[in-house]
């Protein structure tokens, strides 16, 4: 009996041993670009939606911050709300609450949408969170209608890096422009396609059906 | 195809060329028809062979290894009939000490009660005396007819009424002796009611010990086939195995499922405590192999309480006395109704958590209907009250488990050890097949040679039959040879 009582601190040794294995990061990190520039702004309460639905997916481990795209966004100013949760569930739920509570009195408080719209600079300091966080699946979502619009002396025509790093572009609403020659819609998501995946990109995806928000991170590792 | 045009004589008629080639080619196949026989004979002995040495050696090992499931199948057996015999010797015994214990004194008893109801009897039979002897004379007196004397008849009166005096006096004594009689037989009763019930109770001890007599004879029987090693006892101890592995393993199925909800149960909680963003290994969360290790230990502390109980024989626990077995028994239960009692906390937890998910959830959704719940307050916890219980109750179901997975290992081992015969001898079985069809084709493809060279065979066989080809017949292998039947191996 004595005897096979012996290989118990055995046996706990080498579950600790497997404890410390696996390094990698199972935590997913989410950085959420709302774009306030011009008439978009009036989709806030979509963005809302969809920061809910996200509050209610992400777990314990998991980064969520949502920042606004304006005229020049590449700046920590433009975060409007970001957190990593918790282990104990309860503190999960205080800051999701509390995460809501700020997406709230940022949509409350916004009176009118930016000049310009500048998604590249958000993207560039969306990757920089994304990457500071360590999480083993960093998800970019622009809320935006993909139309980038910059003043004479901001420079984005550069190449970015996004490497591990999926976009998702949600609610591209079409413009007016975009009626007249729908080729000009296609043409725009295709240029973003394009240089989302040169610039390292592991995905690319256009979600514009909001009743069906889990499609965001269907088929995700 | 210009080396394959190259070896035709026409290359314009190919299939001249071909029938050229293969006429001049026919000749020499027959001049190297020993060669090519024992050269294709070669070749599929070099696989058959080795099959068949495979497939021996396959049948050797099954019937090895059979009367090795057979020794360990029979051992069991006599080992599992030793102590249901000491079992039921124990409950003999327990049954002669604790009632053939007392017999003396029942017997004693029942002397007592006998002499008793025998002397009573004796008082029974007791009659009280006959009437004086000279009644007699007054009957006759009485019997003198009335002759009108006065002093005769007064006599006789007074005869008659001494004589009534008499009666009636006999006829109280008599009442009086019967009624003793009868208060003495009432008073039997108790006695008998006491010897009856003593009897009753000899009769229900003696009942038991037949009982366990036959049981012991049927046990013995059985250890006496098994000691003979008949395929009976074989056959009965395998099919009884068979049975228990599959009842064993159904059983062990639905304790998985026990198992299964408890860890659902208490999965989320742990996420709480060891923190649900913690990887073990791969996508194995630590919450998950934390819940995995209270259930665990659940069936390891049931695993124990069993053994120390006695239900169980996993363990060598010979060395153990009894006290440290009570020890064991109740440091097992102790840790068992902690580990109950933390599930049900556990419980208690999932159910806050959950139920702030919900609430979380309404109010992101827009913070509707929360107060439409209040009305059925006390059904909300039912779904608490369920996991509550789920929770004290399922590591107590686990504990159990020791027993089936007792009899699962034990039979396993004979269902496994049969089911490695039956593929060894399947295995053995498809190799001597595959070898006997390589022979077989062996032997076709020599056949098929032959027929190739059908012709110089044929004139070979002319002048062999005429006694001409006597030299050439002799040097080498004649043609159309008789099929070899002795030394063949088939199928």
């Amino acid at each position: 009996m004595m005897r096979h009582l012996r290989f118990i601190p055995f046996l706990a040794l080498a579950l600790l041993a497997t404890s410390c294995a696996d390094q990698r990061s199972h935590a997913q990190a989410v950085y959420m670009l709302v774009d306030t520039s011009g008439t978009y702004s009036q989709e806030l309460d979509k963005a809302q939606r969809i920061v809910s639905y996200l509050l209610g997916t992400l777990k314990s481990g998991d980064s969520l911050a949502v920042a606004r795209v304006k005229s020049r966004s590449f700046s920590e100013k433009d975060i409007i709300a970001k957190m990593t949760l918790g282990k104990d569930p309860m503190q999960v739920n205080n800051q999701k609450r509390a995460f809501a509570d700020k997406i709230g009195t940022f949509k409350a408080d916004l009176k009118k949408g930016s000049a310009y719209t500048d998604i590249t600079g958000g993207i560039i300091q969306a990757s920089e969170f994304l990457n500071e966080t360590g999480a083993g699946q960093k998800t970019i979502l622009i809320f935006s209608d993909m139309q980038e619009e910059l003043d004479y002396k901001t420079v984005r025509d550069f190449p970015i890096d996004l490497k591990g790093i999926r976009i998702i572009a949600l609610n591209v609403t079409k413009l007016t422009t975009d009626n007249v020659d729908p080729r000009r819609y296609m043409g725009r998501l295709e240029w973003w396609e394009k240089r989302a995946r040169a610039a390292g990109a592991t995905d690319w995806r256009v979600v514009n059906d909001l009743e069906h928000l889990e499609r965001i991170f269907k088929g995700r590792g | 195809m210009d080396s394959w045009q190259a070896l035709l004589i026409w290359p314009g008629n190919p299939v001249l060329s071909v029938l050229v080639l293969f006429v001049m080619a026919i000749p020499i196949l027959y001049g190297a028809r020993q060669a090519m026989h024992s050269l294709l004979h070669a070749l599929f002995r070099a696989i058959s062979n080795p099959l068949r040495l495979g497939s021996h050696w396959l049948f050797k090992t099954a019937e090895e290894l059979r009367l090795r499931n057979k020794m360990v199948l029979l051992s069991h057996g006599r080992e599992e009939i030793s102590q249901g015999i000491v079992k039921e010797f124990d409950r003999v015994t327990s049954l002669v000490q604790r009632d053939l214990h007392g017999y003396p004194a029942l017997q004693r008893k029942l002397m007592d009660e006998i002499t008793r109801i025998e002397e009573d009897f004796q008082k029974c039979g007791e009659v009280p005396p006959p009437p004086p002897e000279w009644t007699k004379a007054v009957a006759a007196i009485a019997k003198i007819k009335p002759s009108g004397d006065g002093l005769v008849e007064r006599i006789l009166e007074d005869i008659s009424d001494s004589i009534d005096d008499v009666y009636e006096k006999v006829v109280a004594e008599y009442r009086e002796s019967s009624k003793k009689r009868h208060n003495i037989l009432k008073g039997f009763m108790p006695f008998w009611r006491s010897v009856d019930l003593s009897l009753n109770r000899v009769d229900k001890n003696l009942n038991g010990l037949k009982e366990s007599a036959a049981k012991i004879d049927e046990q013995m029987e059985k250890y006496t086939q098994i000691n003979a090693n008949t395929e009976k006892a074989e056959h009965t101890l395998t099919s009884s195995a068979t049975t228990l592995f599959v009842i064993s393993l159904l059983v062990m199925l639905i304790a998985a499922g026990g198992a299964f909800v408890n860890f659902w149960l208490i999965e989320r909680p742990m996420e709480a405590m060891v923190g649900g963003s913690e990887y073990i290994y791969g996508n194995l969360q630590a919450s998950y192999l934390a819940a995995m290790v209270i259930i665990f230990f659940e069936t390891l502390m049931g695993l124990f309480l069993m053994e120390s109980l006695g239900y169980t024989h996993l363990f060598p626990l010979n060395g153990v006395n009894n006290s440290m077995r009570r020890w064991m028994v109740w440091i097992s239960l102790t840790i068992l109704l902690i580990l109950a009692g933390v599930e049900v906390a556990l419980a208690v937890m999932r159910d806050m958590i959950v139920a702030a998910d919900v609430a979380l959830k309404q109010e992101l959704a827009g913070g509707a209907a929360v107060a439409a719940a209040a009305n059925v307050g006390w059904a909300l916890n039912i779904p608490k009250a369920a996991q509550m219980i789920l929770g004290f109750t399922l590591p107590f179901a686990l504990a159990f488990v020791a027993i089936p997975l007792e009899y699962l290992i034990h039979s396993g081992r004979t269902v496994f050890g049969a089911l490695l015969v039956l593929g060894i001898r399947g295995l053995g079985f498809a190799t001597r097949f595959l070898s006997s069809i390589v022979r077989q084709v062996g032997k076709g493809t020599e056949y098929l040679y032959d027929a190739v060279i059908f012709l110089p065979l044929i004139i070979e066989r002319v002048l062999v039959n005429r006694g001409l080809g006597t030299a050439g017949a002799s040097g080498g292998r004649a043609a159309f040879p008789k099929r070899a039947t002795s030394g063949e191996h088939v199928l």
